[in-house]
């Protein structure tokens, strides 16, 4: 009963996805949904070995992921030190925090055009957009680390005489480790989304471009491999960037 | 945001003295703008990236009075807005199945909060297909980008209701469409209107990005389009009108929930 317990909504989640499968390849095979639209998932499992054999995944992938990690990186060069500008400019922040708010809202990803512009057609465009998209939490989430430091920690450091830069480095900027990580790993997913998504709509780089190609030679087996090849790397990059926050966090 | 309107509001009270936030902010935008001339003047950078605010403004103003901009925002809205329907109310279906029943939600919401963040316009592909290159794809891209946020917002939400509602509900033996109306979405009004204003933002996101790929009418059109003829002003000035109607609205259905919350707590 404890094992059903345990094991039996995973079983079910997979056993569920798979009888979809099934019923739509019923389906398309009684000929109910027309399998020029959507391909038989049999045909599309054939079709996502030919692509990940026959369509250069592997420097693609690489090229998509070097592109979110350069995006991510500068994400975190540029969005910390404007959260600890705004937690240390109490008057900048009052002014600014909420903008930084509603920029997190506002749909960034629609000034490629205007990137396209500024750095061609490029790996610059893709990683400005990432950039951009990821800076609003990390910048939100150092500020709310850093503001979250308990009260007591502060008076600890203020009772040995630390110096403002002490104070920061020992007592506060630790402190507020956790939550910035959080706001990394947000980033780092902005970035990812942003980058991809990009890579698709201007056709240029690595993982994006390749469902393009494939829709335009109309080779839909290949298409949908595509895509759902794209959510998998997608879902493991949250996975992995999930566990490594996990594994980098201090115990809080 | 509350805090803010407190003070000011006291200070009002108590005769108008120039607040610091304000001087602030007035002080970046100006800054901004200055020194945007100045780069633009100083030849720099080339004059089509960064045109010179009169231009821009000109644009502006050129934009503003045309009806074409009104023609396609009403496009780009009609669809954004049946995106939200759709999207969200298979959303809110699926949120309170999965946020109902502890099973399915561990069965099935993993798949959601996984599949959630992944870059959605990569399906275009395949709603072209379904829904042809017209409206449909445009309105079924919107409505799957916001499906996720509105079903995981609405599965926490139910969640949190407090289970002696539910049992209230059971008590009187509630028919489950019963419980729907009455328990469920008055116990949850927060987190349906919060995934609602997510779900706009990127049902909005979603139309919008779809529009620039494949489309001959809309916003997201006009972008690609000014981009094609390399108008750099009207661009900006586009990219400025569509800023500020996506945080107008965002603000608006904040300040609604806002509103209808202070009502309901009444």
């Amino acid at each position: 009963m404890r094992s059903l317990d345990r094991y039996g909504p995973a079983a079910l989640g997979f056993g569920g996805f798979v009888l979809f499968l099934v019923v739509v390849e019923i389906l398309i095979r009684l000929g109910l949904i027309n399998g020029y639209i959507v391909p038989l998932p049999s045909q599309v499992i054939v079709a996502l070995e030919r692509v990940i054999a026959e369509e250069g995944i592997l420097p693609r992938f690489l090229l998509t992921a070097g592109e979110a990690l350069g995006a991510g990186l500068l994400v975190a060069l540029i969005g910390i030190p404007l959260g600890i500008l705004l937690f240390e400019a109490d008057l900048l922040r009052r002014a600014t925090e909420n903008w930084v708010a509603a920029f997190a809202a506002a749909p960034i990803v629609l000034v490629y055009p205007l990137f396209l512009v500024i750095f061609g057609r490029s790996s610059w465009t893709i990683i400005a957009i990432g950039t951009v998209a990821g800076l609003p939490p990390v910048i939100l989430k150092t500020l709310e680390g850093l503001a979250g430091v308990r009260p007591v920690l502060i008076r600890v450091g203020r009772s040995f005489n630390l110096t403002p830069w002490q104070q920061f480095r020992t007592i506060l900027f630790p402190a507020a480790v956790p939550t910035i990580f959080a706001g990394l790993r947000l980033g780092l997913i902005f970035a990812m989304i942003n980058v991809v998504g990009v890579e698709f709509l201007i056709n240029f780089g690595g993982l994006g471009p390749l469902i393009n190609e494939l829709s335009e030679r109309y080779d839909m087996p290949a298409t949908y491999a595509a895509i759902c090849f794209v959510v998998l790397v997608s879902v493991l990059f949250f996975l992995a960037v999930e566990r490594i926050e996990k594994w980098l966090r201090p115990a809080s | 945001m509350a805090s803010t309107g407190v003070l000011t509001s006291s200070e009002r009270a108590s005769g108008w003295r120039p607040d610091p936030v304000l001087w602030v902010r007035l002080a970046i935008i100006v800054g901004v703008l200055v020194l945007w001339q100045v780069v633009a003047m100083s030849g720099l950078l080339y004059q089509d990236v960064v045109p010179q605010l009169p231009a821009i403004v000109a644009a502006l103003g050129r934009l503003l009075v045309n009806p074409e901009l009104y023609r396609n925002l009403w496009v780009t809205l009609y669809e954004t807005v049946l995106a939200l329907v759709f999207g969200g109310v298979a959303g809110l279906f699926v949120g309170i199945v999965l946020g109902g029943s502890r099973f399915f939600g561990r069965a099935f919401e993993p798949y959601l909060y996984y599949l959630g963040p992944t870059p959605k316009i990569i399906f275009f592909p395949v709603m072209i297909m379904w829904f042809g290159t017209g409206g449909g794809s445009k309105i079924a891209m919107g409505a799957f980008s916001c499906f996720f946020p509105v079903a995981l917002s609405v599965a926490v939400g139910m969640r949190a209701i407090p289970p002696i509602l539910m049992r209230v509900g059971q008590s009187f033996r509630a028919s489950p469409r019963q419980m729907v109306q009455k328990i469920y979405l008055p116990a949850m009004r927060e987190p349906v209107v919060n995934g609602l204003r997510l779900g706009f933002g990127i049902a909005l996101i979603g139309v919008l990005l779809a529009e620039t790929k494949l489309s001959n009418q809309g916003l997201g059109f006009l972008v690609i389009q000014n981009y094609q003829r390399f108008d750099m002003p009207a661009m900006y000035a586009l990219l400025i009108a569509i800023f500020v109607l996506s945080m107008g609205a965002n603000a608006a259905i904040t300040r609604l929930t806002s509103r209808s919350a202070a009502s309901g707590a009444r």
